[in-house]
């Protein structure tokens, strides 16, 4: 994809990619260390998390710049289209996946200073863990192009979805069983709800990806999981 | 032998749609070509191309220099004649009704296959004459008040009536650039054509002239089947609803131009248009 005719046309979307690729794996890093403070309840490690998803907010900016001066530069068009297009838009995912993570870290700074039981956190572990595998995924999918693994990627957010549902359950059991978990299980509740709204922000990746790389946007529908909105749950009769 | 072979299988495609000619995107075809070859002398120009070519609507035909899309353009309405080294084989049809059958009469055929220029060539003569002189060699118009009327109709079709309305007698050579593309605009659809070919219209113009002659091609779309040769894939995009890619003689590629400018079919294609060494 490095023969343009102008050179320095191909040097604006190695500098493009070069900046995305940034962004990734600044996420994957803020996500990584977001859950790791939350589990391990590290102030210091969550105030690093929290400071750093600056970076990838002025990232997005730039990417934006530069893309928007390319479109009026070089009127792109076909795949170079959809490369900028794509790119644009997966930066925006990215934005967004660091600002939920923030978001733990947060939490994580809010809860640090609670004791909690070792078990509460291994539903969440799971997701996290889940989550940052599917973003490694697509963010791979997207350095190779891999129409395949950006599929698969797109595939398996049924399975974050999945998971999702049982953590709702599972911390509301432990809040109706004790109300003192209940400031700590709302905390951890809202962090599910980011790791589940990170994997759709994955999913859009993964389907960016296969545009990029195909050129048909992907119009089958997304496999959704998450029905805790319609989860209805019965107080425990006394 | 294998020639041959291949213009009986054209002549039977054609005589199969001689029923209800239909271009691949569903819309009647109005200029349908099988097996077009052109050899200026022993070059071969252009090779066995076939494309059906849809009514009431922009084709544009893209391509690098030499590609063959001029050389395409120039057989529509049988320019290639005055080449005398030139020679055509294969079928061209428009409404069913071969072109290059000897019994045709090229001087009628060209009226109805009007032709624009790359550079705006108004005769030396009046704004009224400029487009006047069809209607009147081919006794179009029964009075001086229908030729009147045939003029301010193709003067205003062509947006340029508002500009030169006041000054039908001054020179068509006096006008601007873009005045005078349009003023060749309406000679060609002065004498009622079905179709009309464009050579790289707007090459000449400046921006404003061009973004002129683009609306004036936009509304012409819905009554003519317009076919445009252009080295700019932005007006192309623009103005066409298909785009052909022509490439060393081949016609390459001919789709939807949303399809060609978003996700073209053949590698041919994106690296011409994405400007990359093929």
């Amino acid at each position: 994809m490095n023969n343009h005719i102008v050179k320095s046309y191909d040097a604006e979307f190695q500098e493009l990619d070069r900046m995305t690729a940034h962004m990734g794996g600044l996420a994957e890093k803020l996500l990584a260390d977001a859950f790791a403070a939350l589990e391990r309840r590290d102030p210091n490690l969550a105030a690093a998390a929290v400071a750093s998803d600056k970076a990838i907010d002025n990232l997005e900016a730039q990417v934006q710049e530069r893309a928007i001066l390319m479109i009026a530069k070089r009127q792109p068009l076909a795949n170079d289209l959809r490369h900028i297009m794509t790119v644009l838009k997966i930066a925006g995912d990215l934005e967004r996946i660091g600002d939920l993570a923030k978001n733990i870290a947060k939490r994580a700074l809010a809860v640090s200073g609670e004791a909690h039981p070792k078990t509460l956190m291994n539903g969440l572990r799971h997701m996290s863990e889940l989550a940052m595998r599917q973003l490694k995924d697509a963010l791979d999918s997207l350095s190779t192009r891999d129409a395949a693994k950006a599929r698969e990627v797109w595939h398996s957010d049924a399975g974050l979805d999945a998971l999702y549902n049982s953590v709702f359950r599972e911390l509301l059991t432990y809040m109706m069983e004790d109300p003192r978990n209940i400031g700590l299980c709302t905390h951890l509740l809202f962090g599910a709800k980011n790791i589940e709204r990170i994997g759709d922000h994955t999913t859009n990746i993964a389907e960016n990806v296969l545009y990029l790389v195909e050129g048909v946007a992907m119009t089958d529908e997304r496999p959704k999981g998450d029905d805790t909105s319609s989860m209805v749950l019965a107080a425990r009769p006394a | 032998m294998e020639t041959l072979k291949v213009d009986m299988t054209a002549a039977k495609r054609l005589e199969a749609e001689r029923i209800a000619p239909v271009t691949s995107a569903g819309l009647p075809a109005k200029v349908v070509a099988r097996d077009v070859n052109v050899y200026y002398g022993e070059k071969h120009a252009l090779k066995s191309v076939n494309v059906d070519i849809p009514d009431r609507g922009v084709t544009a035909f893209i391509g690098p220099s030499g590609c063959g899309k001029s050389t395409f353009l120039r057989c529509i309405n049988r320019m290639n004649d005055t080449i005398s080294i030139c020679r055509v084989t294969g079928k061209i049809t428009i409404d069913n009704q071969d072109i290059y059958d000897p019994s045709l009469d090229v001087v009628q055929l060209r009226a109805r296959v009007g032709m624009v220029f790359q550079k705006p060539n108004p005769f030396p003569k009046s704004i009224f004459d400029n487009v006047a002189y069809g209607p009147r060699i081919h006794g179009l118009a029964k009075s001086r008040t229908d030729l009147e009327e045939i003029v301010t109709a193709s003067l205003e079709k062509a947006g340029l009536w508002n500009e030169v309305k006041d000054r039908l007698n001054d020179s068509g050579t006096g006008l601007s650039g873009g005045q005078q593309q349009r003023l060749c605009i309406a000679r060609a659809i002065a004498v009622n054509p079905d179709v009309i070919l464009m050579d790289e219209p707007c090459s000449a113009l400046d921006p404003i002239a061009t973004a002129k002659v683009e609306t004036l091609i936009d509304e012409l779309r819905g009554n003519y089947c317009i076919i445009i040769v252009t080295h700019s894939m932005q007006q192309a995009a623009r103005v066409s609803q298909r785009t052909a890619f022509f490439h060393l003689g081949t016609l390459v590629e001919e789709g939807p131009t949303e399809k060609i400018f978003s996700a073209p079919s053949d590698p041919r294609t994106q690296d011409y248009i994405t400007g990359r060494t093929g």
